[in-house]
């Protein structure tokens, strides 16, 4: 690939997330007056619109874009790693993981917040550490590689036995619990301030890039272990950074959003099929069409049934599903 | 001066089971060698091995003098390449995409490639014959064209030596002597050493200089064509009772029935 082809195809990419970013904050359930909310600023108590924009709907898009990045950048390394097509960020474990840390916070009702964050945030992100530590002390190297198919199915099973625990949990909680624990399953948006943004933004950022600086080692993997061993990729170390670095962004975002699904799966297919597999392309224009998708979404989810919000994890395989299914009859008639 | 790859009492063994037992030999520049023996011989380990793909558990593999585990992974790529038996591939790369991966030991991260990447990429492919369908996705091509394009991609990553894993296997008759003829061409006129692993020993005879066959993991003869396929030996490796007969200079071997 060229550098004028990859900044071309990129560039488009990047216009979409603008686009979408300077858009969405004036759609919503209330009308806003723009040029009176700009005029307010960030800090207006008493300017209505200036409230709505800028501590309402602008955490929350921001919130989203970080998901909806997150999310995809660690589907694509993941499908990459496994070498497998079906492979999503939650596929190794990492959000059920997440879901009974946060179930066991509200199960055992704590209400404080550690190190700033809500108590169930921080459950959920040691349960999604938890799950990769687990799911990766299962898999035994050999040379120091990952045998995928073992850590596939280490991953599917540990989905089942935390989802296991999870339903027990539920199923011994009571209403109220059990209602704020199906809220949390859903996955949402909703309980954002920029507090929360910033807290978690470098972290992905950070992950992001490094899974960016070893994408040409992960085409190479893509196309088998051995071969990429023979041109040069040492393979059991960029195997590490990919697999820790994408569970470490995906439980980030998960432990505040919780698992918002379909998102992390189907961005990276979307992008491949415009810019094709190579993942030094792959990667940042999946991380702005994520970005893109889970912002527009969440846009749909807040106006759809307003004044009611309905969770974002719902509009993404409802939206997404039909549109990516076009997208591929769509392309592959081409 | 030393050899290019030298094979110093080698052991391997998979899940506690055997499959290379103390092994010796070498492999001198430009030499043109042929890995011949039965299914499960211990071939492709071997290869994998020379190719520090594998890892010993004794002995030792060094390439240049060097141990090949303590060389550099992108410097040893530099001067070795190893190319597998099958390419399944997920992912819908283009041939171009492809043959261009030869070119990664050369590239830094997150720099691209350049003019004479290009350059060389091209040269590698019209090399193969494999230019024409460039922009095609690899996975919807022939299994003859899919071996070409991935001799492409080890010439694009301008080796020293190249250990190929049945490179005509699944292929027919006008494409193995293609690949074959491709790869002495190389050995003669870029000067990279070849060593790969053949079932047919007709063609095995035909190409290369040197043969080395293998039988449960150990060496049974290491020598000129004419010398390794001797009608005793093979019977007994084979466990088929063969007729040989000379043709041009090589060695034809047909199989008469099990023994």
């Amino acid at each position: 690939m060229g550098l004028n082809s990859y900044k071309f195809k990129l560039g488009l990419f990047f216009l979409f997330f603008v686009a979408t970013f300077c858009v969405t904050p004036l759609i919503g359930s209330t009308h806003i007056n723009l040029s009176n909310a700009l005029a307010g600023g960030v800090n207006a108590p008493n300017n209505l619109d200036a409230n709505i924009l800028f501590q309402v709907r602008l955490p929350r898009i921001l919130l989203g874009a970080l998901t909806g990045a997150a999310l995809s950048v660690a589907g694509a390394v993941f499908q990459a790693l496994l070498r497998n097509d079906l492979a999503a960020p939650f596929t190794l474990g990492v959000s059920s993981g997440a879901a009974l840390g946060a179930v066991l916070a509200i199960v055992l009702n704590i209400n404080l917040s550690i190190m700033g964050f809500p108590v169930i945030s921080f459950f959920s992100f040691v349960g999604a550490i938890g799950a990769i530590f687990l799911v990766f002390s299962l898999v035994r190297t050999r040379h120091g590689e990952f045998p995928t198919g073992i850590l596939l199915l280490a991953g599917v099973t540990a989905n089942f036995f935390f989802a296991a625990m999870v339903m027990f949990l539920h199923y011994i909680a009571d209403f109220s619990q059990s209602f704020r624990i199906i809220r949390w399953l859903m996955g949402g948006l909703d309980i954002t301030d920029y507090k929360t943004v910033f807290s978690i933004a470098p972290m992905v950022f950070i992950g992001m890039g490094l899974l960016g600086y070893v994408s040409r080692d992960l085409n190479l993997i893509s196309t088998g272990v051995h071969s990429a061993t023979s041109r040069g990729v040492n393979v059991p170390q960029v195997q590490k950074i990919g697999f820790i670095t994408a569970s470490l962004i995906t439980g980030t975002v998960v432990s505040i959003t919780g698992p918002i699904g379909f998102v992390g799966l189907i961005a990276p297919h979307i992008v491949r099929l415009f810019v094709g597999p190579d993942l030094r392309i792959l990667i940042p224009a999946s991380m702005f069409f994520g970005a893109s998708f889970l912002v527009l979404c969440d846009t749909v989810a807040r106006t759809i049934i307003a004044p009611t919000e309905i969770p974002v994890g719902i509009i993404t395989a409802m939206i997404g599903g039909p549109f990516f299914v076009w997208l591929l009859k769509r392309k592959r008639a081409v | 001066m030393s050899p290019l790859l030298k094979i110093d009492r080698l052991k391997f063994a998979y899940d506690s089971k055997p499959l290379i037992k103390d092994i010796n030999f070498s492999i001198s520049n430009l030499e043109f060698v042929g890995l011949i023996g039965p299914n499960g011989s211990g071939k492709s380990t071997l290869l994998k091995l020379m190719g520090g793909i594998l890892k010993c558990d004794q002995g030792q593999i060094d390439f240049k003098g060097n141990p090949i585990n303590s060389i550099h992974k992108k410097e040893l790529a530099q001067s070795l390449t190893w190319i597998p038996q099958d390419h399944p591939m997920v992912f819908p790369f283009t041939v171009q995409e492809i043959v261009m991966m030869g070119r990664h030991p050369y590239l830094t991260p997150l720099s691209f490639e350049a003019d004479d990447d290009l350059q060389i990429v091209q040269e590698a492919m019209e090399r193969t014959q494999t230019l024409q369908f460039s922009e095609r996705y690899f996975n919807e091509i022939s299994g003859g064209e899919k071996q070409r394009v991935m001799l492409a991609s080890a010439i694009a990553q301008k080796p020293e030596i190249m250990l190929l894993d049945e490179p005509t296997s699944a292929l027919d008759l006008k494409y193995q002597i293609q690949i074959l003829n491709i790869l002495k061409c190389l050995n003669e006129q870029n000067k990279i050493t070849i060593v790969m692993a053949l079932h047919d020993l007709n063609l095995a005879s035909r190409y290369c200089q040197r043969l080395i066959l293998l039988q449960d993991g150990d060496i049974v003869s290491d020598g000129a064509p004419n010398d390794v396929l001797q009608k005793e030996i093979i019977e007994k490796v084979y466990g088929v009772e063969v007729e040989l007969q000379n043709h041009n200079g090589g060695i034809l071997v047909h199989p008469v029935k099990e023994l």
